[in-house]
C-alpha cells in the first residue's frame, strides 16, 4: 500500500470503520431488494456527504477539503469492498473534476458547493454507443442567444435516475469521430428537453439513457476545445473506477482464501489442495501489482504529471482482468453456494463485469496504452 | 440428433431431462427386467419426470461422503438426510437417489434407491441462483419410504451405478451432441460486427477483441472435431468412456469464454438485468452468462473432472484422503 500521510490515514481508517459499520454487503442486498430506482442508499449518501467524502477533491474555496485523488481513491477502495452503491464516484469525482479542470469561478462557485455537500448528484453524459468512445460524439450543440441548445442521446450515464446536473459532450463543430469541435455544457436534468431512461442493471446500480431534445446547455470550458478537458476527467473517473475495484477483487478474494479454509471435502480442507492454492497464490500475485497500479496512476492524478494517461490505461486494463478473473474464481471456488443469490459472490461478478464496461473495457485501455507508448 | 436440430432451430428441446438422458439408459444397464418393464415405459412416454438425489450440503466434489441414511423397516427403506442441487425437484414425480445403508464404510455403504418425490416425508423448497431463476432445491427427507423392490442393484453396490450414471450425466453436460451452449445463438464474429463495428477489410475494429474472439471459435471448432472423432470411435464400443471427462471441461470453458465475450462485445447492453432498454438477445445473453457459471461446478466440478483425468488417464498419484 502506498504511504500515506497523517490526513489520508485518518480518511482510510473512517472510511474502513463507516463502511464495515454502516455499509456492509448486506446494506447493498437490502438497497438491491428494495429495488430503488436510485440504485444506491440516500441516507447512507447523506452520511457520506457529512463526512465530507463528497468535497475531497474540491478546493477549500468551494467546500471541499483538497485531500486529493490518492484519498477519495482510499475510500473509494473501501466503499468497494462491500460494494457500497454511492454517486461518490460519478459526483464526487467525474463531475467534480470536469468542473474543477474546465470551469470558470462562476461556475465552479455556483456548483461545487452543492457537490461538495451531497445536495446535489452531478454526473458526465458522454457515451453513446453500447461501447465507451469519447471521441465518437454525435450530440450537437447549437448557439441560442447567451447559451445553445443541445440535442443528442447519451448512454449508460452513472447515477443518471439521481442527477441533477449533466455534464455533456456536444459537438459544436467537426464530424462524428473528431477530437476538435468536441464541447462540455453543464445541462440540467429539470430542463424540459431532457427525458432519462432508467436502467435495470444486473449490479443493481443507477444509470440511465438520457436524451437530450433543444436543452439548454451552458457552455463549461472553450467552445471546441473540450476533448483534452473530457480526457483528463475521464482519467480521472477512471483512476475513481479503479480504487473502487481493487476494493472489491480484495475482499472477493478474502472471502473466498477464508473459504478454502473451511471448507472440508475428502476429508480435508480444499485449501489443503495444492491446485487450488496455486490459483489462490496468483490471485494474490495479481492483486499486488493491480495494486502498486492503481495507486500510481492516483498519485500520478494528485502530482499533475505528464504520464497520466499511460498510467491511467495501464491501470484500467491490469485491475479489469484482475477483478475478472478473482470474480470468476469466487465463484468456482465457492462451488454450488457461490451460485445462490443467498451469498455475496454473484454480486461481485455482476459489479465487476459492469465496473470493467466502465470508461473503458480492458481492451481499450490495452489499445489506448499502445497508442500512447507509440505502438 | 434431435438435440442439434432443436438447436439449430432455435427451439426448446422437451425432449430430455434425467429420466431420458441419464436414469434410464442406467436403469437398463442396472435394473432387473421388473423395475426397467415399471420404470422404463413411462419415461419413453415422457409421463414422469425424474430428479437426482445425490448432493449434500457436506457432500459436493467428495459425493461418496453423503450422509443420507436409509434404514431398513422389512418392506421398505426410511430415509433420512438432506439433498441439495436436486435440479427440476419441486416439479419431479420421482426421485433416483443415493442412500448411506452401511456407516463403517464409505464407498461401499452406499445405496441406489427409487422412490416417489410425492409422499409426506418429501420437502423440496427451491434455491434461487445468481441469474434469478432457481433450477435447482434442496430437498429435506424426513422419514421417506423407498419400497424394497426400488432398490438398484445390491445392498450396498449404489456407487458403481452412480459412477455409470455420472458419466452420462458428464457426456450430457459437455454439449458433446452439439445442442449445448447458453448466451446469444448468433455467432459471435457476427455479433461483435454489429456491435463493434469492422475497418475498411471487414476485420473487426477491435483488434484486441477479435484474436480473443478468433481464439474461442478456435477453441469451439476443436471441441466439435473432438466430438465427433469420440463418437466415431464409440462405435467401437458400448457407450461414454473417460474421454467425456475431457469433454465436459473442454466443453464448459468454451462455452464460458464465449459467454463472457457475449458480454464483452454487447459492451454496456450486455450489463441489463431487465427491462426495454435491452433487447431479449441481451438480457438473455446476461442471464445465460450468469447460469453458465455452474456448469464448471455442476455433474462434477472442473476440479473434479481434472482430477479423474490426473488420476485414472494420466496415471498420477492420489494424495487426497479418498477413501
Amino acid at each position: 500500500m502506498a504511504v500515506l500521510n497523517e490526513e489520508q490515514s485518518m480518511l482510510r481508517d473512517a472510511a474502513k470503520s463507516w463502511v464495515q459499520e454502516k455499509s456492509p454487503v448486506t446494506a447493498f442486498r437490502k438497497m438491491r431488494d428494495s429495488g430503488t430506482p436510485l440504485g444506491y442508499d440516500a441516507d447512507a449518501w447523506n452520511e457520506q456527504a457529512e463526512m465530507g467524502w463528497a468535497g475531497v477533491i474540491i478546493p477549500e474555496d468551494f467546500g471541499g477539503s483538497n485531500f486529493g485523488y490518492l484519498s477519495l481513491g482510499l475510500i473509494l477502495e473501501e466503499m468497494g469492498r462491500t460494494l457500497t452503491a454511492s454517486p461518490l464516484l460519478a459526483s464526487g469525482l467525474a463531475a467534480a473534476s470536469a468542473l474543477i479542470l474546465g470551469g470558470n469561478d462562476a461556475q465552479k462557485g455556483e456548483w461545487l458547493p452543492k457537490i461538495a455537500d451531497g445536495s446535489l448528484v452531478a454526473t458526465l453524459a458522454v457515451d453513446e454507443g453500447a461501447h465507451h468512445a469519447p471521441e465518437k460524439v454525435a450530440t450537437k450543440a447549437e448557439k441560442a442567444g447567451a447559451g445553445y441548445k443541445i440535442t443528442g442521446k447519451k448512454t449508460f450515464v452513472l447515477e443518471g435516475p439521481a442527477a441533477g446536473l449533466f455534464i455533456v459532450s456536444a459537438r459544436t463543430s467537426g464530424g462524428a469521430g473528431d477530437k476538435d469541435g468536441i464541447s462540455l455544457f453543464l445541462v440540467k436534468a429539470d430542463d424540459a428537453g431532457v427525458t432519462k431512461q432508467n436502467l435495470k442493471l444486473a449490479d443493481s446500480r443507477g444509470a440511465s439513457n438520457v436524451e437530450f431534445n433543444g436543452a439548454a446547455g451552458e457552455l463549461l470550458g472553450e467552445e471546441g476545445k473540450g476533448y483534452p478537458v473530457l480526457e483528463k476527467t475521464l482519467d480521472r473517473a477512471r483512476a475513481g473506477v479503479c480504487a473502487e475495484m481493487l476494493g472489491a477483487a480484495v475482499q472477493a478474494f478474502e472471502t473466498t482464501l477464508d473459504y478454502l479454509k473451511v471448507r472440508v471435502q475428502f476429508g480435508q480442507v480444499i485449501g489443503s489442495f495444492q491446485a487450488l492454492q496455486h490459483r489462490a497464490a496468483k490471485m494474490f500475485t495479481d492483486l499486488e501489482l493491480a495494486r502498486s497500479a492503481v495507486e500510481a496512476a492516483l498519485q500520478a492524478i494528485d502530482a499533475d504529471s505528464p504520464d497520466v494517461p499511460e498510467l491511467v490505461s495501464l491501470a484500467k486494463a491490469k485491475m479489469g482482468d484482475t477483478f475478472h478473473l478473482v470474480s470468476n474464481e469466487m465463484v468456482q471456488m465457492h462451488g454450488g453456494i457461490g451460485m445462490t443469490d443467498a451469498h455475496d459472490a454473484g454480486f461481485y461478478l455482476k459489479r465487476a463485469r459492469a465496473a470493467e464496461a466502465t470508461f473503458g473495457s480492458q481492451s481499450y485501455h490495452r489499445d489506448r496504452y499502445a497508442r500512447i507508448q507509440g505502438y | 440428433m434431435i438435440q442439434q436440430e432443436f438447436a439449430r432451430a432455435g427451439a426448446y428441446n422437451p425432449i430430455g431431462g434425467m429420466g431420458v438422458m441419464m436414469f434410464g439408459p442406467t436403469l437398463l444397464e442396472y435394473g432387473t427386467e421388473d423395475q426397467k418393464m415399471e420404470h422404463i415405459p413411462p419415461i419413453c412416454r415422457g409421463d414422469l419426470q425424474w430428479c437426482q438425489g445425490f448432493s449434500e450440503p457436506g457432500a459436493g466434489s467428495d459425493l461418496a461422503s453423503l450422509q443420507t441414511r436409509a434404514e431398513d423397516k422389512g418392506d421398505h427403506y426410511l430415509i433420512n438426510g438432506q439433498k441439495i442441487w436436486t435440479s427440476g425437484a419441486q416439479y419431479a414425480d420421482w426421485c433416483f437417489c443415493l442412500v448411506r445403508t452401511d456407516t463403517s464404510k464409505k464407498h461401499e455403504g452406499i445405496s441406489f434407491v427409487l422412490f416417489t418425490m410425492r409422499q409426506p416425508g418429501v420437502e423440496v423448497r427451491p434455491i434461487k441462483l445468481i441469474a434469478g431463476n432457481s433450477p435447482f432445491c434442496e430437498t429435506f427427507l424426513t422419514d421417506a419410504k423407498a419400497l424394497k423392490k426400488d432398490l438398484v442393484g445390491p445392498l450396498n453396490g449404489g456407487w458403481t451405478i452412480a459412477k455409470r450414471l455420472l458419466q452420462h450425466e458428464r457426456s450430457g453436460l459437455s454439449g458433446a451432441g452439439g445442442g449445448g451452449g447458453f448466451g446469444a445463438a448468433k455467432p459471435l464474429p457476427k455479433l461483435a460486427k454489429d456491435y463493434v463495428g469492422e475497418d475498411a477489410d471487414g476485420r473487426l475494429s477491435d483488434s484486441d477483441l477479435r484474436t480473443r474472439i478468433i481464439m474461442n471459435e478456435i477453441d469451439g471448432r476443436a471441441f466439435q472435431q473432438t466430438a465427433v472423432r469420440a463418437m466415431q470411435e464409440a462405435k467401437g464400443n458400448s457407450g461414454p468412456s473417460a474421454a467425456t471427462s475431457i469433454m465436459k471441461n473442454a466443453g464448459t470453458r468454451w462455452m464460458q469464454d464465449k459467454a463472457e465475450l457475449t458480454l464483452e462485445i454487447m459492451g454496456h447492453q450486455g450489463l441489463g438485468w431487465e427491462g426495454d432498454t435491452f433487447t431479449a438477445e441481451e438480457l438473455g445473453a446476461v442471464r445465460g452468462w450468469l447460469g453458465g457459471k455452474a456448469t464448471t461446478i455442476y455433474g462434477g466440478s472442473q476440479e473434479v473432472q481434472n482430477n479423474i483425468i490426473s488420476k485414472r488417464i494420466l496415471g498420477l498419484p492420489d494424495l487426497t484422503q479418498n477413501n
